[in-house]
């Protein structure tokens, strides 16, 4: 029996939430081992764990897995949530490119200044609202289907739904001018596996507490590398 | 017949120089269009030809692909340069990744003021030496092949020469503690579609300079 992936992060969103989301879109049941203390962080890379010395890091089908993309590519094609030919994935990676940009985006937002987190939270809105949003609206309109790429559910759909609820966190009503959105989030939420995803008690983690930022950038010692 | 893919940038490296490469690697002739003016930039956006407002733009196969990874992705696997498998292609990933992380240290130099451009400078010679160059010299020594995955050469290997020469400019003897990156360099700029790329009156932009730097600023209205 292959044994579950094993993802190796802090317990917390940052980069390893899609790979989280993914597997648990596609019903995979995963480990996780949480990096605590720097001495942790130390160890994984003097045994050679972590290819670039850097985390996220999945223990997957005999591989060491690291930098993100490539363990979501992974995933995705193992999984079949990558089209059905090259122009789809090509559509596919478009749309998730740009959903990972928007995460990046708001991922940063716990580690602005106090005087710049106003300013940062209206470039967040601004993007989403006119840059983001605004695409795959207007792509599920045109097609009228219920799934953004090739009428079948794929890593864009699961993307998009992480990054819309991440942006309602910032902004609880920033889907008021996306009618096909708001249906959208609704129908990809109620997909059995994505629906335990968000249930309580499952491994979707919450917000970054901004208290324990120190902690974490300590462990990895931010700033010093 | 299909036209040649069409690159719509600046007249620079930036983001679009390693789609360049990879393409000029796969043997395949393409055009391109430079955004000199905001008003080029501006009808660009309005003629719906940029998804998400942004470039590089490359019109391939009847489409307008947008972002990046987006485009080096569909290229490599057209032509052959992402592996056999799965297994390989999550290899070529990873190494690609490394690289891009490292180019992308150096992509915003000629945004930044003098003293951070100084700073960086020294960031990306010691994230060179100490956490990318060690890994493909080592992943060269261990499976004691003339490319980084499989026994094919790939978008990876690519990829590592574009990496590597970019970091030579701001520091010629970086490779000194890496003898088979030494050998890598040579062995793959002397494939003869790489070859062609390296030779003057190429597709290959020159470092940026300030020019460049004035004209992204101005097109996309960028404030420092």
């Amino acid at each position: 029996m292959s044994r579950k992936p094993k993802l190796t992060y802090f317990n917390g969103r940052g980069r390893m939430e899609s790979v989280r989301w993914l597997l648990a879109a596609a019903g995979v049941e995963f480990e996780e081992e949480f990096l605590e203390t720097r001495e942790q962080y130390q160890k994984l890379i003097k045994d050679g764990a972590l290819l670039f010395q850097q985390v996220p890091m999945v223990e997957i089908d005999g591989m060491k897995m690291v930098q993100t993309r490539a363990i979501l590519n992974y995933i995705a094609w193992k999984h079949n949530l990558y089209g059905k030919d090259v122009k789809e994935r090509a559509l596919i990676d478009m749309y998730v490119e740009a959903t990972m940009d928007l995460n990046e985006i708001i991922m940063h937002h716990p580690l602005q200044p106090p005087e710049a987190k106003a300013k940062h939270l209206a470039t967040i809105i601004e993007k989403a609202t006119t840059r983001y949003f605004p695409v795959y609206e207007k792509a599920l309109k045109d097609h009228g289907q219920d799934f953004l790429v090739g009428n079948r559910f794929s890593r864009a759909d699961v993307q998009l739904l992480e990054t819309i609820l991440m942006a309602e966190e910032c902004k609880p009503d920033i889907l008021s001018k996306f009618p096909v959105l708001q249906a959208f989030k609704a129908r990809i939420s109620n997909i059995p596996t994505i629906k335990k995803f968000l249930q309580p008690g499952s491994q979707r983690k919450p917000p970054l507490d901004v208290k324990l930022l120190p902690k974490v950038l300590s462990i990895f010692n931010i700033g010093n590398e | 017949m299909a036209g040649k893919p069409k690159l719509y940038y600046f007249n620079g490296r930036g983001k679009t120089e390693s789609i360049r490469w990879l393409l000029a690697a796969a043997g395949v002739e393409f055009e391109e269009e430079f955004l000199e003016t905001r008003e080029q930039y501006e009808k660009l956006l309005q003629d719906g030809y940029l998804l998400f407002q942004q470039v590089p733009l490359v019109e391939i196969d009847r489409m307008k692909m947008v972002q990046t990874r987006a485009i080096l992705s569909y290229i490599a696997a057209k032509y052959n340069l992402y592996g056999k498998d799965l297994k390989e292609r999550a290899m070529i990933d990873m190494y690609v990744e490394g690289t891009t992380d490292l180019m992308g240290l150096i992509i915003v130099c000629p945004f930044l003021s003098a003293e951070n451009k100084e700073k960086q400078h020294a960031v990306i010679i010691q994230k060179a030496t100490n956490r990318y160059f060690p890994v493909y010299e080592k992943v060269l020594r261990d499976h004691g092949q003339d490319i980084l995955v499989g026994n094919q050469f790939s978008w990876a290997d690519v990829h590592l020469l574009e990496a590597i020469l970019m970091v030579e400019e701001k520091k010629s003897s970086v490779l000194s503690e890496f003898p088979l990156l030494q050998a890598f360099k040579a062995r793959i700029s002397d494939i003869p579609t790489v070859k062609k790329f390296l030779e003057p009156g190429s597709q290959k932009k020159p470092v940026p300079d300030d020019e460049y730097t004035e004209t992204v600023k101005r097109v996309l209205q960028m404030n420092f």
